[in-house]
């Protein structure tokens, strides 16, 4: 019961409950259940994001291509269904996942095969994906008028009280919990970030694992390609913009450990959230949209702070690189 | 990120090879090849690629981005990155904006230039090495954070009005066609490649990037020189500020936006390991001229700086990667 109550997941659920209690006394309805669900579905794609994050960087990796990627899918699906409306939903929810794995599975295989430095890799495919975007695109923009009716109302069709949108993130948020924790890759992502020496003696093969991460990174940022586009109802070339840094603050601030090996499904969650719930109080507390970004650069800056870890066991040699 | 990788053994060759054969074998040699390649490709490309004027405009392409890649390379030599080196030029170009506004004059705004890039980057020091937090993390948190209080001041708007010898800085040209930024650009590599390869400061980089616990114990005051590291960087992050801002005249909080990415790639492009520990400033110099050329050449030929940005990632990646992969091929097992 101590443990959990010190755990940064606690801290982190506290700090949210903090923050929306605190907005809420100032401006009343901010934390009315249809609010809080708002919010939620608002951040869905940003906690799926960084789930796929989350396993990058515990196999102490970064990817820096997902936003990308996401915009990549995004502009394909848009495409295809504003040239053929035909073809049925489910093909083009396929088909993103299956782009979003394949653009995942090539920075892993880079990172694996070839041995370069994921920053590296993901810096490079970061703008040759992007810059893919123009190329099939011609530049243009892919408007609401031009896609399928059934194209833009999947995400928002409601079941249950909830869009479809939080449904696959509740879901994705669910398959995570028993996959990382209930599966022997889940728990080989842990070993391979812990301690990649012990990992291979463990018989882990450690760059398979990191493809893996990759992969599964880029699958989830392919579906969310599908889901913005569908959700905003527009594609063009810079959908989501920067936004792979949003991911990773996420992740940091969710207490996922730069340094690889530690971190929890719960915490991502938890990261995305709190930087979600901070981008919906500003307008209602009638704070300017352009206070957000120092916000959240400092959100990340306290974050990384208090996450600091202390040397967990026996102290043998103080590392030195202060 | 640098301890990515270490699960792969550390091989010391017996004996070093030849001299001849180092440089035959040097990253730097394979980066003036495809420098020169790229060079005549484009005379052939373009009828105005060779005209004086022209090529003097390209060097802008590449020169303030040069000016952060050359700190930014001693910053990862010695292990950490700066990744808020977009945000300080933000910063500082706003700073000198709101300055002008009471009427400051260029010596001032040079001044408020170089001494917000100097803050930025104490500000990043503290954090890195006081308080031991990952680089990487701690910039991608400062780049918000600095680019944000320019989205603060700013917002939508923009300063202008920038006095007219305050733009010489970012515009005008020495001799002939040789502009001021361009003899800043060498004047910088030559201060720069003399600091790391012929000081005991620069031999102290390698050796905190190889080893920071060796080095600890070898005597050398790891968080003093890091600290500096990151000083040198916001500091020339200011100078690219105030080159940036007078060539550009204006201040708008976007920026220099994603510049981080774009002197990272010119860094590794240059053959300094992300890992840390290996680089030279030569190799960053060659890698500012193959973007600038690469950037340039497209640009004659009508292709979108879109476009531009995958030929330039596929660099980064095809550089790293093929020697790798006719190794891979020809031992028949991961390097």
């Amino acid at each position: 019961m101590t443990r959990f109550f010190t755990s940064r997941e606690a801290i982190l659920l506290g700090a949210l409950l903090v923050l929306v209690l605190a907005v809420e006394m100032r401006f009343r309805g901010f934390a009315a259940p249809g609010n809080l669900a708002a919010i939620f579905n608002d951040t869905s794609i940003l906690i799926i994001l960084a789930l796929g994050q989350t396993l990058v960087i515990l196999t102490r990796c970064i990817d820096l291509s997902q936003a990308s990627n996401l915009a990549l899918t995004g502009m394909v699906t848009a495409l295809l269904n504003a040239a053929m409306p035909g073809i049925p939903l489910a093909a083009l929810l396929v088909l993103a996942v299956a782009m979003g794995l394949a653009m995942g599975a090539f920075n892993g295989i880079l990172v694996w095969k070839l041995d370069i430095p994921p920053i590296v890799v993901t810096l490079g495919t970061l703008t040759i994906y992007r810059g893919i975007i123009f190329l099939v695109s011609g530049g243009a923009w892919v408007n609401s008028h031009e896609m399928s009716a059934a194209y833009k109302a999947f995400p928002r069709a409601v079941i249950l009280g909830l869009p479809v949108m939080s449904w696959i993130c509740v879901g994705v948020v669910a398959a995570f919990a028993v996959a990382v924790n209930r599966t022997a890759l889940g728990r080989a992502f842990y070993a391979v970030g812990g301690n990649p020496g012990a990992a291979v003696y463990t018989g882990i093969d450690v760059g398979r694992t990191r493809f893996w991460a990759f992969t599964i990174a880029g699958g989830l940022a392919g579906l969310c390609g599908y889901l913005w586009v569908a959700r905003y109802a527009v594609a063009y070339t810079d959908v989501a913009g920067g936004f792979e840094l949003d991911i990773v603050a996420a992740c940091v601030i969710g207490g996922i450990s730069i340094a690889g090996g530690l971190g929890t499904v719960t915490g991502a969650v938890l990261g995305a959230l709190f930087l979600g719930t901070i981008k919906n109080a500003l307008p209602v507390a009638g704070i300017s949209p352009f206070w957000q970004m120092a916000i959240s650069g400092a959100a990340i800056i306290v974050a990384v702070a208090f996450n600091r870890r202390r040397a967990p066991g026996r102290v043998i040699l103080r590392e030195a690189a202060a | 990120m640098s301890t990515a990788h270490g699960t792969r053994p550390r091989h010391v060759p017996d004996r070093l090879q030849s001299r001849p054969a180092r440089i035959l074998h040097s990253w730097e040699l394979l980066l003036g090849a495809i420098a020169i390649l790229i060079f005549l490709a484009n005379t052939q490309a373009s009828p105005y690629f060779l005209d004086p004027w022209n090529l003097s405009d390209a060097t802008f392409n590449f020169t303030e981005k040069a000016f952060v890649a050359f700190a930014m390379a001693l910053l990862i030599i010695s292990g950490e990155i700066d990744l808020s080196v977009a945000g300080i030029i933000a910063l500082a170009s706003t700073a000198m904006g709101w300055a002008l506004q009471f009427g400051v004059g260029t010596p001032g705004l040079v001044a408020i230039g170089l001494a917000v890039g100097l803050a930025c980057g104490a500000f990043n020091g503290i954090l890195v090495t006081r308080l031991g937090l990952p680089s990487i993390v701690v910039t991608i948190g400062t780049m918000s954070l600095f680019r944000g209080i320019s989205y603060i001041v700013l917002g939508d708007q923009a300063f202008n009005g920038y006095p007219t010898d305050f733009a010489f800085l970012g515009r005008g040209y020495v001799v002939w066609v040789i502009s001021f930024e361009l003899v800043l650009f060498f004047l910088f590599a030559a201060i720069y490649a003399t600091i790391l390869h012929f000081t005991n400061f620069g031999r102290q980089v390698y050796a905190i990037g190889n080893n920071p616990t060796a080095a600890t114990f070898s005597g050398i005051r790891v968080a003093r020189v890091k600290m500096i590291l990151f000083l040198l960087t916001g500091l020339m992050s200011g100078i690219a500020a105030i080159c940036l801002t007078a060539r550009l005249g204006s201040t708008r909080p976007s920026i220099a936006f994603a510049w981080e990415l774009e002197i990272v790639t010119m860094v590794v492009l240059g053959g300094v390991s992300i890992l840390g520990g290996a680089g030279s400033i030569l190799g960053v110099v060659l890698a500012a001229i193959v973007i600038g050329l690469v950037t340039f050449g497209l640009g004659l030929l009508n292709v979108p700086g879109i476009v531009m940005s995958i030929f330039v990632g596929a660099l980064l990646i095809g550089v790293i990667a093929i020697p790798r992969l006719i190794r891979l091929i020809r031992t028949g097992k991961a390097a």
